[in-house]
């Protein structure tokens, strides 16, 4: 079996990223793009577009069917997924698995066991996995005795939630019946699952995730951890690894549980494991399992040299691991920001338009993921990522100064970006000492606020 | 040195006799952009923006390639999915429609085909077919065009 045309079902930034590593590989492309983004840079860099359909996600990018008869026209090997829209979409790789394609993830299988958070958490425990103390309720009765039992500050869950989404915190036991019907009625309408579990709500925590990568018959590495804990609402602005502060030990474990996890599952090509790290306790949390290529995943490939996207394949080629994990050298810090289209002035509101000039730096150890030149298009449609700065140093600061320089270098005009804020957040000196929780930018947004008044 | 009102409307008097659109100017951090007719000024931002951009400037893709109509006042039929498209009901069984044939908009002009699931396409337009573009079994991208319809007058 071998893999000489890819189908891509994905855009912006991440659809090139897959493209340069298909041309370094000698594989073909074939981009299923919607109408808004046949003019992009990733339609430009494949060797073939094909246009899905209209510029809303659900008319193209979300078309399971299409996507599928797309790849099996275009006589494509396999289908990459990139992150977001169809990627963790178990029935995409079930159609794959059906339609003889290749997709470049894990098996659908894998996919319907960490989209279900309750199975996932299961899943954990039995891999003896550290999850936060919780469980599932069915009634309100069960509700109250295990809230009482991990006592609040709780939080409710949804099963079919995820990444920030489908949470409600609760923070006296009386008030939990009001919030379990919410969340659950909720849930429902949101997901389509209306059950939900209860967790210990972790006040003071850190969110560190395990890149790992997995040949689909037990064997498991880990590519090191990033610590995610910038956020906003829960959409990443930063990530860096090492995560800073953490002890030798504490780094072992935790790299320990998600290769454990990944194990338990068999699981196939890369993916990231999420914890929750408590800060006061000194413990971690398995959160979720992300059963896909991360936006983030440059920090990693930074500071191991390994090109994920080319494992990825590899392993979905038939090819296994490829890296032992002896042979795994970290080296210095890598730190990534996000720069969206998003007007910090204004609350962050979206920013599309036509970016009139954009100008990225290019110094030594900076890396630039993006789909963004000069004249191009910013649509309404989609998520508000224009680019990724990658850096890497010998040490966090030496990476934090270069970081510093190339967003200083860098410089988008015609649309609103949270450049200016990048800088702000680069410059603050609880940032620079590292290792922040997760309520960190909240804190910082408020302190800065009369400033700008 | 620095922008005075009069500067600037020397600048304007001197974009109007000129052939240009569009002037942008930046003088120790001041910035001074000047557009010729709002109308086309996305346009205008766009090719100059591409005109300093070495990679943007290359040519886009073209929209799903398609011959220029044999004459003209001719309406495209647009594909509404990307599929594989079928001019017969089945194979072996004559097309929905020949060059000449009378349409309407709710005329059923073909088939796509999107994973077994078939998707009948409608002329949208009343007149008579004057080419067919699209062949039979090939696939076709959303937007491509299918055939021309010479439309009623």
């Amino acid at each position: 079996m071998s893999i000489r045309r890819i189908l891509i079902a994905n855009r912006g930034e991440i659809a090139l990223r897959v493209i340069r590593t298909c041309r370094v590989l000698g594989i073909e492309t074939v981009l299923a793009a919607s109408e808004a983004d046949l003019h992009s840079l990733p339609a430009r860099f494949a060797d073939r577009t094909l246009c899905i359909g209209p510029a809303h996600p659900s008319e193209s990018y979300l078309k399971l069917d299409t996507i599928v008869q797309a790849a099996l026209s275009a006589k494509a090997d396999a289908i990459h997924p990139g992150y977001g829209f169809l990627s963790e979409r178990a029935a995409l790789a079930r159609l794959c698995e059906e339609e003889g394609l290749i997709f470049i993830g894990p098996t659908s299988a894998q996919i319907d066991a960490v989209g279900d958070k309750l199975r996932a958490r299961a899943e954990a425990e039995t891999a003896g996995v550290p999850t936060a103390p919780g469980g599932a309720v069915e009634t309100l009765g069960e509700a109250m005795l295990l809230g009482r039992e991990i006592e609040p500050p709780l939080l409710i869950k949804a099963v079919g939630g995820g990444g920030g989404r489908g949470m409600k915190r609760v923070d006296r036991l009386e008030d939990l019946p009001a919030a379990m019907q919410l969340a659950t009625a909720e849930a429902g309408a949101a997901f389509g699952d209306a059950r939900v579990y209860l967790e210990r709500f972790v006040a003071c925590a850190r969110h560190v995730e395990v890149q790992v990568l997995g040949d689909g018959n037990g064997g498991v590495i880990h590519l090191g951890e990033r610590d995610c804990s910038v956020q906003r609402r829960y959409q990443k602005l930063i990530e860096e690894t090492p995560a800073p502060t953490l002890s030798a030990d504490f780094r072992t474990r935790i790299h320990q549980a998600a290769v454990q996890f990944a194990k338990r599952l068999q699981y196939r090509s890369a993916g990231t494991v999420e914890f929750l790290v408590d800060v006061d306790r000194g413990a971690f949390y398995f959160l979720e399992m992300n059963a896909r290529i991360q936006v983030e995943h440059p920090v990693t490939e930074a500071v191991t040299g390994v090109d994920l996207v080319g494992e990825q394949i590899a392993i979905a080629d038939g090819n296994g691991l490829r890296l032992m994990q002896e042979n795994l050298h970290f080296d210095g810090c890598a730190i990534e920001c996000r720069i969206n289209a998003e007007d910090p002035a204004r609350d962050f509101r979206p920013s599309p338009g036509v970016v009139s000039a954009a100008v990225w730096p290019s110094d030594e150890g900076v890396r630039v993921d993006t789909h963004i030149v000069s004249g191009s298009r910013v649509s309404p449609f989609y998520d508000s990522l224009l680019a990724k700065i990658i850096v890497q140093g010998p040490d966090r600061l030496a990476a934090l100064k270069r970081m510093r320089q190339a967003i200083a270098e860098t410089r988008i005009d015609g649309i609103a970006t949270n450049l200016p804020f990048h800088a702000e957040v680069l410059a603050d000196s609880e940032f620079a000492t590292g290792g922040v929780d997760t309520s960190f930018l909240a804190r910082f947004l408020e302190r800065r606020l009369p400033l700008e008044a | 040195m620095s922008l005075t009102a009069k500067d600037v409307a020397e600048i304007l008097r001197l974009l109007e006799e000129s052939s240009f659109d569009s002037l942008s100017l930046e003088i120790n951090g001041m910035k001074l952009n000047l557009q010729r007719g709002s109308a086309t000024r996305t346009q205008q931002v766009r090719e100059l923006a591409t005109a300093a951009a070495p990679v943007a400037a290359a040519s886009p893709p073209a929209r799903p390639k398609a011959k220029p109509p044999s004459e003209p006042g001719l309406a495209d039929v647009p594909s509404p999915l990307l599929g594989v498209f079928y001019r017969a009901p089945k194979p072996g069984e004559p097309p929905f429609v020949q060059p000449g044939c009378k349409v309407e908009p709710e005329t059923v002009i073909g088939i796509i085909e999107v994973m077994k699931l078939m998707n009948s396409v409608r002329a949208g337009v009343t007149g008579e077919v004057a080419e067919i573009l699209a062949e039979n079994g090939a696939l076709v991208e959303y937007g491509e065009i299918l055939l021309r319809v010479r439309p009623e007058a």
